[in-house]
């Protein structure tokens, strides 16, 4: 019989096996940032066990709340820094070096196929895009990773999302998710992995497939994945070519990464993407989701571009591609948040930072930013966010306030209308 | 073990997210107990306000119980409010992992036994005395009694025991 992606990966990592299926898998990395680790470090500390399992497998950044904005969170970065430095963790990127953790640690290329990764943040499910295990866990599964180098898991379910068809111009991997999402409801893969397949996978960027998973944990799901290509090689290559002779043999090996085609799935979910439309969150759960046409005109106060979902050069590309000698509404604010050192260089050597200044935005350092509330960007009570992050809930970007969920191209021709419409790219319905 | 007796707190919703049991901001807190006065502070339920979780020790609520972020700090923000104990139709997996790594009981039910738990007793004083050796509930009001049987696994029910995973953890691997 068969193996799924996860099952093999499982089976490679498993050290032990306890009573009711749960599995303890070695890890192959551990992220952390500043928001969830401190505690853990705290605790550590408390027990005499001020040590890692190791050093070069933990990768560490700030990127919530950064540069620090008070007393509190720089305790926090202060912690985390310290930590880093007495347990010779060489990975630690600090203020200036600093990104959202999903946007720098693959582009740093510490996400490879096959991997086991854990991270004390729910979006860590993003890595799976890379054919590795990856998953969100809280921050006691976190101090036993930093410590021990493991984690338990259930034996994995998988279910499996066949994309086929054609994407529709102006229709992108994140209205492809949220319609999933939508589909299958928030807790429609809960204990499961999701795995995504199909040609039109085969077609995404590394980008578009890191949004596609990013957003598992939207549904419940314990990672997203995707099969490891030629495209996962090409990202990677530049932290792989001293391991490989070449490309082609980088592929053969990530290639032991793919389901069997005689697998078994909990559930298999055909999807022809031929006439789907780009897509807009309406309430306070993710899966509450409609076709932009639905809430067209809606007002908005903010429009939000960044974060772990879509914060990467690809998306701000397709939004400055929009705003290019244009001027956003004078009734919203545009906030973008480059997603890492990188994409924000990227983006400067593009001249896409010009197209959103020129346009009216402000544009923020690489941080999580206004996607959870917690620094910059955050709403008054009954104001509005056009935003391309993951999460609607009530409370999340403000008290008060209310996220719709969207791909950057709607939210960029948003920012231009001042209310919620379809992108000029979409020429739909 | 942590305490699983006590007043019985019945919210009648699904999907109630990590950010409603504890709102991002107050994430920058270092310590469990400064988390206690903001526990569900942005719930969106018709009727509720946080008053009522005085004395409240158990809650009692419908589907997909702790949804969204991994933040260990909903956990927290419950048990530093006396409240060790949430049973519901599912959970996220990730908060129910973290329930159980904190010596917690995160309990499934039955949804047909949730919602006669509700008719029954949502709107009366309740309490809940747990037989944690039996694996039961017996839910009291006045006169009304239920004892309801619940199952969990050897791993998770050793993690109670243990008071989390941690220690086990570091003496086994």
């Amino acid at each position: 019989m068969g193996k799924t992606i996860t099952e093999k990966i499982f089976e490679a990592h498993k050290i032990d096996e306890l009573a009711g299926g749960v599995y303890v898998l070695r890890l192959d990395a551990v992220f952390c940032h500043e928001i969830t680790t401190p505690i853990a470090i705290n605790d550590l500390v408390a027990r005499g066990k001020d040590r890692v399992f190791d050093p070069d497998k933990i990768k560490v950044v700030i990127d919530h709340v950064t540069p620090s904005k008070d007393t509190k969170t720089a305790i926090q970065a202060k912690t985390l820094r310290d930590w880093a430095r007495r347990n010779n963790i060489k990975d630690f990127f600090d203020v200036g070096r600093n990104g959202v953790c999903h946007a720098i640690f693959p582009e740093k290329g510490f996400t490879r196929p096959g991997y086991t990764i854990i991270m004390g943040d729910s979006h860590t499910c993003t890595h799976g895009a890379f054919g590795a295990f990856a998953a969100g866990v809280g921050t006691t599964d976190l101090e036993v990773g930093i410590l021990k180098g493991v984690c338990t898991f259930k034996a994995p379910k998988t279910i499996k999302f066949n994309l086929t068809g054609k994407l529709p111009e102006g229709v992108f991997a994140k209205d492809v998710i949220l319609y999933i999402i939508g589909k299958i409801g928030v807790n429609g893969a809960t204990n499961k992995i999701m795995e995504f397949t199909g040609p039109v996978v085969e077609e995404m960027s590394m980008e578009a497939r890191m949004t596609l998973c990013n957003m598992a944990i939207e549904a419940g799901g314990t990672s997203g994945l995707c099969y490891p290509d030629m495209k996962t090689v090409d990202y990677l290559w530049e932290h792989i070519k001293t391991e490989y002779s070449s490309k082609e043999d980088a592929l053969k090996d990530f290639s032991k990464w793919i389901s069997d085609a005689d697998a078994t799935y909990d559930s298999v979910i055909d999807i022809d993407v031929s006439s789907l439309e780009p897509m807009v969150t309406y309430g306070y759960k993710p899966d509450e989701v409609k076709p932009v046409r639905e809430l067209e005109g809606t007002p908005v106060d903010q429009i939000y571009i960044g974060s772990c979902t879509n914060g990467r050069i690809e998306d701000l590309r397709i939004a400055a591609s929009i705003l290019k000698g244009k001027k956003i509404s004078d009734n919203v604010r545009g906030i973008v948040s480059p997603a890492t050192p990188g994409i924000f260089k990227k983006a400067l050597d593009e001249g896409i930072i010009d197209i959103f200044v020129d346009s009216g935005f402000c544009v923020t350092n690489p941080t999580c930013g206004a996607c959870l509330g917690m620094s910059n960007g955050v709403l008054a009570p009954g104001e509005v966010c056009a935003s391309t992050t993951n999460r609607n809930f009530n409370g999340r970007m403000g008290k008060g306030g209310m996220v719709h969920l969207m791909s950057p191209a709607t939210a960029a021709a948003t920012a231009i209308a001042g209310k919620i419409v379809n992108s000029e790219l979409f020429k739909g319905k | 073990m942590k305490n699983f007796n006590g007043r019985v707190l019945f919210l009648d919703r699904s999907d109630i997210n990590t950010d409603e049991i504890i709102p991002a901001k107050y994430l920058t807190e270092n310590s469990k107990e400064a988390l206690k006065p903001y526990l569900l502070e942005d719930l969106k339920l018709e009727g509720f306000n946080t008053k009522m979780l005085e004395d409240v020790s158990a809650i009692v609520t419908r589907e997909n119980f702790g949804c969204g972020s991994s933040r260990e700090h909903a956990p927290w923000a419950l048990e530093v409010n006396g409240i060790n104990v949430v049973i519901a139709v599912d959970f996220a997996r990730i908060f129910r992992q973290n329930m159980y790594n904190c010596g917690m009981l995160a309990v499934e039910l039955p949804a047909e036994t949730i919602d006669m738990l509700f008719k029954k007793f949502a709107n009366k004083p309740t309490y809940l005395e747990t037989d944690f050796d039996g694996g039961k509930f017996i839910f009291t009001s006045g006169d009304l009694k239920e004892v309801v049987p619940f199952t969990i696994s050897d791993f998770d029910r050793e993690l109670v025991k243990a008071g989390g995973w941690v220690d086990y953890a570091d003496s086994r691997y």
